[in-house]
């Protein structure tokens, strides 16, 4: 089983995103998915009380890259299916309990991955009565994607990332 | 119409560029009472600030807006849902916000407030403790016994809102309904309440990510009505310009969404990259992909020279060639016969509603805020049949009309400053602006430069409850299809 490897609440751990298309990206992840992939890794989307941004570059890379599962990356609909949590949004108050049950439903070993600045620590709504500031305050969170919203780019070197640790 | 005369006899506050008219308790309760003679005037938006509760209303055709205020007395007002069932929602929005109370209201159900923030009614000037513990939201009671229940979110794994949407089910058929919103309430009025409209135009951007530009715009320009600003041409065209692409890529984003819901993944693949192209241009010639930010009250945030206009033509062309490509793969796919008849909302509905966008005009309803603003010459397309096919039909065409107006802005940029400074005074001001999915208004007050109260108005507020409406009778394996043809977004109604 592959530890967190990264603290909750960790600056962005990722390098600049200089690739200068996803060609060249998807390359990279193609060899490395190929000689170390142990499995495939299954995403669900859990929105914590985004703005729909994160939402749309999310879906721009699943659109982009169709054959996204040739990397081993698929989206699924329900936890009792998922390996990896990707929650974006601040934490809203009120979908506490959704993420929790989200959470709690998804077996183990799982990932919780903090995708753009709202759901890292709040981004522009730090502060405001109706949030909590991020995934981190209410399930650890093992890795975080910065940007709003962070570029499909961005968002697959970040999962990239998770490949990796995960088939070491 | 008995209401709009009793609105107009009223005396009027100075809110640019239509006034703001200041109704007696009594007169504001007769004008409810009026207003089921007059169809035709449509309530747009309700909202309130810790005094007063105001109205805007809309004569579609004539295209006369009218804007009607009362006081809060005794933590009351009239209600409007009677008249207009739409407003149901606006009053419980308000309750939860600020406490004010409508009277004679069809529902006094919370709807923002889920019982999980720290106090009650946090917008009112002075919160009252917390009395109600957090409880799950309620629902109407079924209709009747046969009907079993379906929920639905507000986890779905669709990379999508979260809501909750509650089937009743006959069988197979949908006998009801009821979608519950407010998971996404973020706090946004309030953190627009004392900023500079500089300040608050970061979390206008970040109401609705998919009408980042039409909310930053229609922000922008009721702040530059209410301080009389004028905005520099060179930025007047490139913000036209930008809602035309943010227009573009929502229709690409919604039809991609479409095609996926119907099983016509060519459809969505067609989409998905020319979308991702104008994407890159616009990240280019502006520096967001989506626009965030760029808009801001003055003007742009953004520097464009002659490399960025050349990058937004490289994105917008590559929209303009994918496009016969993308109609021919829509027509032969079995996507428009799937949508055929599904998720129907009739004319008088749409009206009730004050339902714009793609979803009014599939109906019939002949209303686009382009109208409004000066573009000669500008013909909204409309259809009739107001179902899932005619709204999906709509977009396709909508994509041509931006390319043309694009075109045509591109063809001559003026030259000049890109914004120009506000100055620190008071005054009042609203603006209307048309996103991919409907009509975008905002209202604020500005106190020496300061927001003193604001609301801006998502096309969500009517797009909802025709989704809703819509769903009655149709089998409950085409939720889905319809949910996706009427490009529902709840985060800008979440506030
Ligand atoms: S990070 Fe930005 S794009 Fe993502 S949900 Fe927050 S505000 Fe929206």
């Amino acid at each position: 089983m592959i530890g967190r490897f990264w603290k909750p609440r960790a600056a962005d751990p990722l390098p600049p995103p200089d690739e200068d298309t996803t060609r060249s990206l998807l390359e990279r992840l193609d060899s490395a998915a190929q000689m170390r992939l142990g499995r495939s890794l299954a995403l669900l989307h859990v929105n914590g009380g985004s703005c729909g941004g994160c939402e749309m570059e999310l879906r721009a890379l699943r659109g982009v890259l169709y054959d996204l599962e040739r990397f081993g990356l698929r989206f699924v609909t329900a936890p009792a299916q998922a390996d990896v949590l990707l929650v974006t949004g601040a934490l809203t108050r009120t979908l506490r309990v959704a993420l929790e049950q989200a959470w709690d439903a998804t077996p183990d070993p799982k990932w919780v991955v903090a995708v753009g600045d709202c759901a890292v620590d709040g981004g522009v709504f730090k502060g405001s009565y109706a949030i909590l500031g991020g995934a981190g305050a209410v399930v650890p969170v093992d890795l975080t994607i910065s940007g709003c919203p962070p570029s499909p780019v961005r968002l697959l070197s970040g999962l990239r990332a998770l490949l990796e640790a995960n088939a070491r | 119409m008995r209401a709009l005369s009793i609105i107009r006899a009223a005396g009027a506050e100075t809110c640019h560029p239509w006034p703001r008219h200041i109704l007696r308790t009594p007169d504001w309760a007769a004008m409810a009472q009026a207003l089921p003679e007059d169809p035709a005037l449509c309530l747009v938006a309700l909202w309130a600030d810790t005094v007063q509760v105001h109205a805007l209303l809309h004569v579609v055709g004539a295209e006369r807006i009218v804007l009607a205020s009362v006081s809060v007395e005794a933590g009351g007002y009239p209600a409007l849902s009677p008249a207009r069932p739409g407003a149901a929602w606006f009053e419980r929005t308000i309750h939860d916000l600020y406490g004010h109370r409508a009277e004679g209201g069809i529902d006094s159900r919370p709807w923002l407030d889920h019982g999980t923030w720290p106090h009650a009614a946090p917008l009112s000037a002075r919160p009252p403790p917390l009395e109600h513990p957090a409880e799950s939201p309620s629902f109407l009671p079924a209709v009747d016994e046969g009907v079993a229940s379906l929920p639905i979110g507000p986890v779905t794994g669709t990379l999508d809102d979260a809501f909750h949407l509650r089937l009743g089910l006959h069988g197979e058929a949908i006998a009801q309904a009821e979608a519950r919103l407010g998971y996404l309430h973020r706090g946004i009025p309030a953190l627009l309440r004392g900023k500079a409209p500089r300040t608050a135009a970061r979390f206008v951007a970040r109401l609705a990510a998919d009408a980042t530009v039409a909310h930053a715009l229609a922000f922008a320009q009721a702040a530059e009505a209410a301080l009389a600003v004028t905005v520099p041409p060179r930025a007047v065209a490139l913000r036209r310009m930008m809602l035309e692409c943010e227009r573009i890529a929502v229709h690409l984003d919604d039809l991609a969404m479409i095609g996926a819901a119907v099983g016509a993944s060519g459809v969505a693949a067609a989409c998905a990259e020319p979308r991702e192209h104008l994407l890159r241009g616009l990240e280019q010639a502006f520096g967001h992909r989506l626009m965030m930010d760029c808009v801001v009250p003055g003007g742009l945030a953004a520097t464009v020279g002659p490399a960025e206009l050349q990058a937004l033509r490289r994105g917008i062309g590559a929209v303009a060639a994918a496009l016969p490509g993308l109609r021919r793969r829509l027509e032969a796919s079995a996507c428009l016969p799937r949508l055929t008849g599904l998720g129907t909302v009739p004319p008088a509905l749409a009206e009730t509603l004050a339902l714009g966008g793609v979803a009014g005009r599939a109906s019939g309803r002949r209303w686009d805020a382009r109208l409004l603003r000066g573009l000669d010459g500008f013909v909204p397309a409309l259809e009739r049949a107001g179902d899932a096919a005619a709204r999906t039909r709509l977009r396709v065409m909508e994509i041509v009309g931006s390319l043309d107006l694009l075109a045509q802005l591109l063809d001559f940029v003026p030259e000049g400053e890109m914004s120009v400074a506000l100055p620190m005074v008071s005054g009042e001001g609203v603006a209307c602006v048309e996103a991919a999915r409907g009509d975008v208004w905002h209202w604020l007050r500005l106190d020496h430069g300061q927001i003193a109260a604001a609301f801006p108005r998502d096309p969500g507020w009517a797009l909802w409850p025709a989704m809703e409406a819509a769903l009655h009778g149709a089998a409950a394996e085409e939720t889905l299809a319809i949910l996706r043809s009427f490009g529902l977004v709840a985060a800008g109604v979440d506030l």
